[in-house]
């Protein structure tokens, strides 16, 4: 990491915290958020945020392992989730599970090495009765089918500038 | 995109907005507490615990700062309602925190969103903003002097035991979601050590139908022992999944019959962690006394393989353990060994009544709800579908 990303990454966590408050339970919008913009969550930032809020680094480490949506290794800019849940499952999710892997080139829990798409599994993303569903980012497809695998990462390669679908997302909070 | 595929109006769409409030601020709080009580509602997000009761202890707790958390961690394969609710009748249930607070005496609501609804994040801060807006939120709440109350929302990070409302707490805290010992209750130690209702997304928004239309509506609806309406969630084989709306007390043949799915070879209701109901079962009902849930209910059609669907939950299980407890975590991959034996017909009958045995020492021996009921669809599965499940030969499939 670069000596100006740390202080980014610093001057970003500082920021947040003035946002969240300064105690235990910030802990995890912060990460949140810093997994929002970098993709991942460093060591380095973890030991940023251990120290402003006066806890040891294994303590946040210890949260960021836990939670299947914070993650120290880089994520690609597009995290695709598909649910393997037993209503998607019955709904064909292997067949959109298999031309995932053929069209992106990797496997499950990988990240393509463009760094633009990683792969994973989610346990039910609550589409049930729309399946099989999947999360892209923040934004949900439901009734996928193999045959719109290809047009989905298209989407999203087509798209200029590498957070498009979080500013979409930011916007709306605005 | 999403389609929300009502497939009858719900009653929540009937309801006047703030009414409900209304008629809550003007009631003292006990009377408010007794009402919620005398509806008998129960918590319905699958616990079942009494609505009113819960609210009656954290009421008599004595603290500076209480909470309202309302948990919308739905992670329970099959449940989808409270996603349903919370993008049709948001309102609702913020109304129903609100007349929470009332009623404990907090001025902090939050709610706990999972992380895989982020989507629905802009929704929930617009209905917010409209609330406070029109003084339903913040000062003087509704105009009631001396009532101040605000909601915030919280994000999951995709994991399902902060479902498990300790657990849920922790996360909120800002710890890894490992549910605690209870007791002590959150109605005393809650967030923060404060005394905290957690409260299931459909709990607030029936609480908020009950002050408009009364308990005695409520109460004459269901069982003695289940009261009220319920919301389901159907997913699976049936030829219109969905949202549904029914009395508890509905037996599954009916249910199956509303949704499309007559003919099915088992049900399971409760998700991952519910029951698997075979067919010479229907006669059963969707009660907190009979076959309890929280909402979802899968359709299994005839040609479905029951070991196949053993297997989904428990991969789901042995991923999602806290890894807190080793009832949980290690008895888990170990039914799941026990499926891949019978799947190779492998499995001695000895060997799977060892499995049965350990599945029902996880459901006594694990920590929390969630663990003690992970094992509850392979106990059923094997119970239910033993002829189905045994004697495999090589590469087949029921």
């Amino acid at each position: 990491m670069l000596v100006t990303d740390q202080e980014r990454l610093k001057s970003d966590i500082g920021k947040w915290l003035e946002r969240y408050g300064r105690d235990r339970s910030a802990l995890i919008p912060v990460l949140q958020e810093i997994q929002k913009k970098y993709s991942r969550i460093s060591e380095y930032g973890m030991q940023v945020v251990a120290d402003q809020l006066g806890i040891h680094p294994v303590e946040v480490y210890s949260v960021v392992s836990f939670y299947s949506f914070l993650d120290h290794k880089p994520k690609g800019k597009f995290v695709i989730r598909l649910c393997r849940t037993i209503s998607c499952d019955m709904q064909g999710k292997a067949r959109v599970a298999q031309q995932l892997k053929s069209d992106l080139g990797i496997d499950f829990g990988e990240t393509t090495r463009d760094g633009k798409f990683t792969l994973e599994w989610a346990n039910c993303l609550g589409m049930c009765d729309q399946g099989p569903a999947m999360l892209v980012n923040d934004v949900v497809y439901t009734r996928v089918t193999p045959a719109m695998v290809h047009d989905i990462l298209e989407a999203c390669r087509k798209t200029f500038g590498v957070y498009a679908l979080e500013s979409k997302h930011e916007e709306g909070h605005a | 995109m999403i389609t929300p595929n009502h497939k009858a109006p719900l009653t929540f769409a009937s309801i006047e907005l703030d009414a409900g409030l209304k008629a809550a601020l003007a009631k003292p709080r006990s009377d408010l507490i007794a009402e919620v009580t005398a509806s008998q509602l129960k918590g319905r997000g699958g616990a079942g615990f009494p609505t009113g009761v819960k609210w009656n202890l954290a009421a008599a707790a004595q603290a500076d700062v209480k909470f309202v958390i309302c948990n919308a961690d739905e992670g329970e394969p099959g449940t989808f309602k409270d996603r349903v609710i919370l993008t049709d009748h948001a309102d609702l249930v913020f109304e129903g925190m609100t007349i929470g607070g009332y009623a404990i005496g907090s001025n902090t609501g939050i709610l706990y969103l999972r992380g895989e609804y982020t989507y629905l994040r802009p929704h929930l801060d617009a209905v917010l903003a409209a609330r406070r807006q029109k003084g339903l939120l913040g000062k003087n709440v509704a105009g009631k002097q001396g009532f101040d109350f605000d909601i915030e929302i919280r994000m999951g990070s995709g994991a399902y035991v902060c479902g498990e409302e300790t657990a849920l707490i922790e996360s909120l805290e800002g710890c890894r979601g490992e549910p605690r010992n209870r007791p002590p209750f959150p109605v005393d130690t809650g967030f923060n050590n404060k005394p905290s209702i957690v409260n299931n997304v459909e709990t607030f928004a029936w609480v908020t139908c009950i002050l408009v239309k009364g308990s005695a509506w409520f109460k004459a609806i269901g069982t003695q022992r289940s009261t009220g309406l319920k919301i389901m969630s159907v997913s699976g084989d049936c030829a219109q999944p969905g949202i549904y709306e029914f009395p508890l007390g509905i037996t599954i043949a009916k249910m199956l019959e509303a949704v499309g799915g007559v003919g099915a070879k088992a049900v399971q209701i409760g998700g991952a962690s519910g029951q698997c109901i075979p067919a010479s079962e229907f006669n059963r009902t969707i009660a907190y006394e009979d076959v309890s849930t929280g909402g979802a209910i899968i359709v299994f059609g005839p040609h479905r393989d029951m070991l196949a669907v053993a297997r989904n939950f428990l991969e789901f299980f042995v991923e999602e353990s806290c890894g807190q407890c080793t009832p949980c975590r290690d008895g888990n991959p170990k039914l799941l060994e026990g499926v891949e034996l019978l799947e190779q017909g492998r499995c001695s009958m000895r060997y799977l009544n060892e499995l049965a045995s350990l599945g029902e020492t996880m459901q006594v021996a694990s920590k929390c709800g969630l663990g003690q009921s992970s094992p509850n669809a392979f106990l059923s599965i094997i119970k239910n579908f033993k002829g189905e499940v045994m004697g495999r030969t090589q590469g087949e499939t029921h």
